[in-house]
């Protein structure tokens, strides 16, 4: 090799690990700082001992283990989910403004578990955490199934969306009209869910969504290789040696999955999708899957610790729905990243 | 079918179950480039599809040595065939190293990563095709030769026996068409690497292929060697050539010739009177050349572009057979060029006709006669 290609790889890799090592110190930063923060404050070293060595005060230890951790839990590993699904999406559909919430599946996915809810409600007393997944990893599928149709004679890539956000609107009108006729003890658990939120998550859910999205995430990461290949398009995939339709199938299982897992326990949650894996794509300066996947998982988590400490801390006591906090900071880099690649063609 | 490395067997190619060309026998040994060519639209990319597998066969099957590629999974295929297609690669934030790494993903570990050996292999594939300069740079920010012969790398480094190019010289300047296609020549030729490609460029195909295929129709008109191919009626058959002519000699394409009763006679040889025909043709002026001899590089032309040429057979004395036609069409002309032509033993009586010509009347216009 010559010497400016090693510099060049070697200046690579400093940036690199610069963006590993930052992500990660900014989510150890995000996870202390919510902990400690709150309606009750908790100094670091309090901290440290309830977490470590399981002692302290009673009430702060019921904050900690009960409230804060739980959802603080929720809010990285769903929030990495969220970027994991958007990036998987924007590789199948090649389309960079592809995203759960975009396309409709999480609407798809609240619809199902709005169903199960009201309806499975009047002749079940208790609804598992199990059953909320499997409805809305089916109603991520088959919102996926209407876009999929969509996409089969819409070209244009603007088009899409624009199928995906009517589908996403037909979810949400079914949703409310259901949440409208339903009882009201109902609603009032729908209600702040449907909006999104990582409150009242309860460790039998961190349980399960942890393993669900842990193992999505080690089998995206191992599917690194082919999905490096799918970006360049199908055809030289297929000429690489990637089963391109069993890939495909696969990528939309595994998006759907992640996507339907993240609506049921925290409700849609909008941009996280689309604008963690664009930033981290410009961060790390290439789109190579082995390295994006897991610094997009790393980039959602943090990105939604830090959301979620804005919705819980802004307007204390009252909160603030997930979703508007990553709007508010998510569309504007979807606005940028547009505008730069339109610039970039015109 | 032991020494064609390459066939297909009653082939037939389309889309979504309707056949578009059906019939397709091909044979091809190692290291042989076989082109088709064809009026656009022919069905040339549904074949090349076909054979990569990107398409299904509708029927039949090819083989790369006697291995059906019906059957074999795409990372069998992927060893042993490369492809450059037409299609833009879609990837973003890519060097032209990275594009064409993409070539060893056949050979690389589950996760992907680049061996030292992947490197070399690489770097090795770029030099080849003269693009190793341009590793660093973004494959967006490059031109379209640079592209092509990225691209071309890319498929080098994949290590095939067998290579399919759609269209590989469109949109190339003619100096790096003809770089691409002698860096094709010499794999094949060096490394045994079999070429199948479309080429717009029939000029082109004739030089560089050992096989040609003519796409046309419902079935392939016709499949041989460039010798077999390339004549007059079945190039101008293939793509319609009502207006113009090509010219099997030269692999050149003439525009048609003027039309109307002539009013020029050309006198010249040697290749004077080329610039000559071709002023008269964009002038729309409908002329006679003569008396030129059969291998004369003007005849060649000539045949093209004059509404009729005298001709006399090489070597030999011209003619009073050849003389008296070229002084009846004189005679019906208004003028007479002379472009300037060496006089000799054999065609002595073209001083003669140029004699005739002054006491007709008829003005030499342009050059000189220079007799020797």
């Amino acid at each position: 090799m010559s010497e400016t290609e090693l510099q060049n790889a070697g200046a690579r890799r400093v940036r690199y690990l610069a963006v590993f090592i930052g992500l990660a110190a900014a989510f150890v930063l995000l996870t202390v700082w919510n902990i400690n923060s709150g309606s009750v404050h908790i100094s670091v070293g309090d901290i440290a001992r309830i977490i470590f060595l399981r002692e302290g005060d009673d009430t702060q230890m019921g904050i900690v283990w009960k409230l804060r951790l739980p959802r603080i839990i929720a809010a990285a590993v769903l929030g990495g989910g969220l970027a994991l699904s958007g990036f998987l999406m924007q590789t199948f559909f090649g389309n960079p403004i592809a995203g759960p919430f975009v396309l409709g599946i999480s609407s798809g996915s609240k619809l199902f578990v709005a169903i199960v809810m009201i309806v499975a409600l009047r002749f079940v007393s208790y609804i598992s955490s199990w059953m909320m997944v499997v409805a809305a990893f089916a109603g991520a599928l088959i919102a996926m199934g209407f876009v999929l149709l969509a996409a089969r004679s819409i070209r244009q890539m603007s088009m899409l969306l624009v199928a995906g956000i009517m589908i996403s609107y037909i979810c949400s009108a079914i949703t409310e009209f259901l949440i409208t006729f339903a009882r009201d003890s109902d609603i009032v658990n729908l209600h702040s869910w449907s909006q999104g939120s990582f409150s009242g998550t309860k460790w039998d859910d961190v349980r399960l969504f942890t393993v669900i999205i842990l193992v999505c995430f080690a089998v995206v990461f191992l599917m690194s290789k082919p999905i490096g290949a799918y970006q360049m398009g199908e055809a030289y995939a297929q000429s690489m040696g990637v089963n391109v339709k069993r890939f495909r199938v696969v990528l939309i299982l595994m998006s759907s999955l992640i996507a339907g897992c993240v609506t049921a326990f925290a409700g849609p949650i909008s941009f996280v999708g689309i604008a963690v894996p664009h930033l981290i794509k410009m961060l790390l300066k290439t789109a190579k899957p082995l390295l994006v996947i897991p610094a997009s998982f790393l980039g959602g988590a943090v990105f939604c610790l830090f959301c979620d400490y804005i919705a819980r801390t802004a307007f204390s006591p009252v909160e603030l729905s997930i979703s508007t906090v990553t709007a508010l900071f998510g569309a504007p880099v979807v606005i940028g990243m547009l505008i730069r690649r339109h610039g970039e063609r015109g | 079918m032991g020494d064609y490395y390459f066939r297909t067997s009653d082939l037939a190619v389309g889309y979504g179950g309707r056949t578009l060309i059906r019939d397709i026998d091909v044979r091809l040994r190692a290291g042989e480039i076989l082109t088709l060519i064809g009026p656009n639209g022919s069905g040339k990319s549904t074949i090349l599809k076909t054979i990569t597998k990107h398409l299904a066969a509708i029927r039949g099957d090819s083989f790369i040595a006697d291995a059906s590629v019906r059957g074999a999974s795409y990372r069998d295929l992927s060893k042993k065939l490369a492809v450059v297609l037409t299609e833009r690669i879609k990837g973003e934030l890519l060097t032209c190293f990275d594009v064409v790494a993409t070539g060893r993903y056949p050979y690389t570990n589950t996760l992907g990563l680049l061996s030292p050996e992947d490197r070399d292999k690489v770097r090795e594939a770029m030099e080849r095709v003269h693009a190793f300069e341009l590793a660093e740079r973004d494959f967006t920010a490059i031109s379209d030769g640079q592209r092509q012969r990225v691209l071309l790398a890319r498929a080098i480094c994949q290590e095939p026996e067998i290579i399919v190019l759609d269209e590989p010289t469109s949109f190339l300047d003619i100096r790096h068409k003809l770089e691409l296609l002698s860096i094709l020549r010499s794999m094949a030729k060096e490394r045994g690497i079999t070429v199948i490609m479309s080429l717009h460029e029939i000029d082109l195909a004739q030089k560089i292929s050992d096989k040609i295929m003519c796409v046309r129709g419902e079935t392939i008109s016709h499949f041989g060697t460039p010798d077999e191919i390339f004549r007059e009626e079945i190039i101008g058959d293939l793509y319609d050539l009502e207006n113009g002519s090509f010219n099997i000699a030269f692999g050149s394409v003439e525009l048609p010739k003027p039309s109307g009763e002539p009013d020029t006679f050309v006198i010249s040889g040697c290749g004077s009177g080329i610039p000559v025909f071709r002023r008269l043709q964009k002038e729309e002026r409908p002329f006679y050349a003569g008396i030129l001899y059969k291998n004369d590089i003007d005849y060649q032309i000539a045949r093209c572009l004059a509404a009729g040429v005298v001709a006399e057979e090489p070597f030999r004395p011209i003619g009073d057979k050849a003389y008296t036609e070229a002084l009846t069409l004189m005679k019906r002309c208004k003028s007479v060029i002379v472009a300037g032509v060496p006089i000799g033993d054999c065609n002595r009586r073209l001083a003669d006709l140029i004699k005739e010509a002054e006491t007709l009347g008829l003005t030499p216009e342009g050059g000189d006669v220079s007799l020797s």
